[in-house]
């Protein structure tokens, strides 16, 4: 059956509520009933909950064959507690284990040995890279995975779709209650705001870290009231790659000219006025908008009231300078965000929940004005595509990308029109991660186009001299520069499904030949 | 044009491609390899052979290894490591031999 942004999804998945993508705001204000865990109370006294390994903690959690786990990604490609958990899950003979993390990465290339195995045959992710991305589009997961946006993982929690047995959740300190924090320690990642929804509906909650601390371990991320156990190892990851130093602005000329149009599209466009909140992604152009938009903010004496999403340098340095309120902040991707999240009174950690969950009652997204987003490809329906690469093999993750798209008022997609010789601009994206829809303005080193749901931009847009045009005629530049590309060579077997933040299905991956 | 030696044009770096040439009997062989072979690598053998036509060049083993270069890019490299392996060293045709 097509759905709403024009793909054919396969009827054998339709079954138990599952439905196709009917448009962002097909399930709004439904009610349902949340999911809850199933709780081991405690009346006894108890001096500790520290267990002395993680094979320990297997054990008391009353381990079994066809078991969901979860892990959270705030260690980024620094994360050991994936490999170190799964190792001793696999060692003690377990199979049929179902991975549900807030997104893997490279650093967990030796889950696509368990996947070849047979004994992990369930994913459940943001992010897929690397050999697992590689082993999953080539066939070999069990079960097709399942892809979802930060909000949508929440969600799909919070409605019972994903039900998990145990959580295990790294933090930078614990006590010996799990009172755990993202703050302090040898692996400092500043917040844990992906693992509270694991917290609050896993069965089961071990917490993993390299830094035991006096007990209370208070302001706690992650409560001790939720904690099963708590295992103290020698090194919960590699700071170096959890928190990188502060990335350089592009120096780029391509990348500091669409930055520049970025900052100048939104002086132009109506929701730039007093107290306006604002997200960038991480990439190049998007954070470079950052410096383009402090002279812009200075000019007309305008200040942010507050900047959400993953945070970085510049995010800091606008807050720094009085040209934003306060910083609202669920990951930290560098030295300088996790210390001022320390610091700063002003610089709050929220839970990936009131980030961006489409099933609670409002979260931080619904109120934003401002996003500036990348894409590995958009096409002229304006659909993006950031999770797979130009061979079809999974390579990205979704992560708050749909979310704040579907939230914001203004959402722009940053890119360069070429990648080498891939057309970033194009017919159809390979993979629909977020719909057309939710996309309001294109930026490109060739021009800038506006999608034809939003007038009202483009005649903001038309009194400015930015260099406006229509994505037909982006993608007909593109094209005749590198060549309109082969389709890929996908087969029909279904290896991942791209969840809508609403649950229903935006796009299917297909099984894709390993290329000779 | 009468292949003498193998010869090699072009680097690895992002949006190049390197091209070695060797004289071989039986014919155009294209062997390519490319980040972006799926959906480009149709459009990397046809360029290389229609360049090595536009030389008259009908016996090559021609390796591509692929950075993701445009077709111009392609066409100059197969141009050079063709005129290096047929050990023409001067009166190039600059701006391509093919107009």
């Amino acid at each position: 059956m097509k759905n709403a942004v024009n793909r054919e999804i396969p009827d054998e998945l339709l079954v138990n509520g599952r439905e196709v993508f009917q448009g962002s705001n097909y399930r709004d204000g439904i009610r349902y009933q949340k999911a809850a865990p199933k709780v081991r109370m405690r009346t006894s006294q108890l001096d500790s909950k520290v267990l002395p390994s993680i094979v320990d903690a297997i054990k008391a959690v009353e381990f079994k064959d066809g078991m969901t786990v979860s892990f959270h990604h705030h260690f980024r490609n620094g994360d050991y507690i994936v490999n170190m958990v799964m190792e001793e899950i696999v060692k003690m003979g377990f199979k049929d284990i179902t991975i549900a993390a807030s997104s893997l990465g490279t650093s967990h290339d030796p889950i696509a040995e368990y996947i070849e195995q047979g004994i992990v045959t369930g994913i459940q992710t943001s992010g897929i890279r690397g050999k697992m991305g590689e082993v999953v589009s080539f066939g070999k997961l069990k079960t097709p995975a399942i892809l979802r946006s930060h909000g949508g993982r929440v969600r799909a929690i919070e409605q019972g779709e994903v039900h998990i047995d145990v959580a295990f959740i790294g933090a930078p300190t614990s006590d010996c209650y799990g009172n755990a924090s993202g703050k302090g320690g040898k692996s400092d990642c500043g917040v844990l705001a992906y693992a509270d929804v694991d917290a609050k509906y896993a069965d089961n909650v071990v917490v993993i870290t390299d830094t035991l601390v006096d007990f209370p371990n208070f302001p706690a991320s992650i409560e001790a009231v939720d904690v099963d156990y708590v295992v103290v190892v020698d090194e919960i990851g590699d700071a170096s790659k959890i928190a990188s130093a502060a990335a350089r602005f592009s120096r780029d000329p391509r990348d500091l000219l669409m930055a520049e149009y970025c900052a100048k599209v939104i002086e132009a466009t109506p929701y730039f006025k007093q107290g306006f909140s604002f997200q960038t992604g991480a990439g190049g152009p998007s954070l470079a908008a950052n410096r383009y938009l402090e002279p812009i903010l200075r000019k007309h004496n305008i200040t942010m009231s507050w900047i959400c999403g993953g945070i970085s340098a510049p995010a800091v340095d606008l807050l720094n300078k009085g040209l934003c309120e306060c910083i609202v902040d669920t990951q930290d991707f560098d030295t300088v965000g996790v210390a001022s999240v320390h610091t700063n009174p002003k610089h709050f950690e929220i839970s990936t929940s009131q980030y961006a969950s489409p099933s609670n009652k409002s979260a931080f997204v619904n109120k934003l004005d401002y996003v500036i987003l990348a894409a590995l490809e958009i096409d002229v329906d304006f659909n993006v595509n950031v999770i797979t690469g130009s061979d079809g093999v999974l390579r990205g993750a979704p992560g708050g990308h749909p979310d704040t798209a579907a939230g914001a008022k203004c959402c722009i997609i940053v890119t360069p029109l070429l990648r080498g010789r891939m057309a970033t601009v194009c017919d159809s994206v390979v993979t629909v991660t977020t719909p057309g829809e939710c996309v309001d303005i294109l930026v490109t080193d060739y021009g800038i186009a506006v999608n034809p749901k939003r007038p009202d931009l483009l005649e903001a847009l038309q009194k400015t001299k930015l260099p406006l045009t229509t994505i037909e005629e982006l993608r007909d530049i593109a094209y005749s520069i590198v060549g309109a590309p082969d389709p890929l060579p996908f087969k029909d077997r279904v290896v991942a499904i791209l969840e809508a933040r609403d649950g229903t299905i935006l796009d299917v991956v297909r099984e894709i030949e390993p290329l000779k | 044009m009468l292949l003498k030696q193998p010869a090699i044009a072009g680097t690895l770096e992002s949006s190049d491609v390197q091209v070695t040439i060797t004289p071989q009997d039986g014919g155009v062989k294209v062997e390519v390899d490319s980040t972006v072979k799926a959906q480009y690598g149709r459009h990397i053998e046809e360029c290389v052979r229609e360049t090595l036509g536009n030389l008259n060049i009908d016996n090559a083993l021609v390796k591509v290894v692929d950075q993701g270069a445009l077709e111009c890019t392609i066409k100059a490299r197969v141009e050079c490591a063709a005129f290096r392996s047929a050990q023409v060293e001067d009166n190039y045709p600059w701006g391509g031999a093919i107009k």
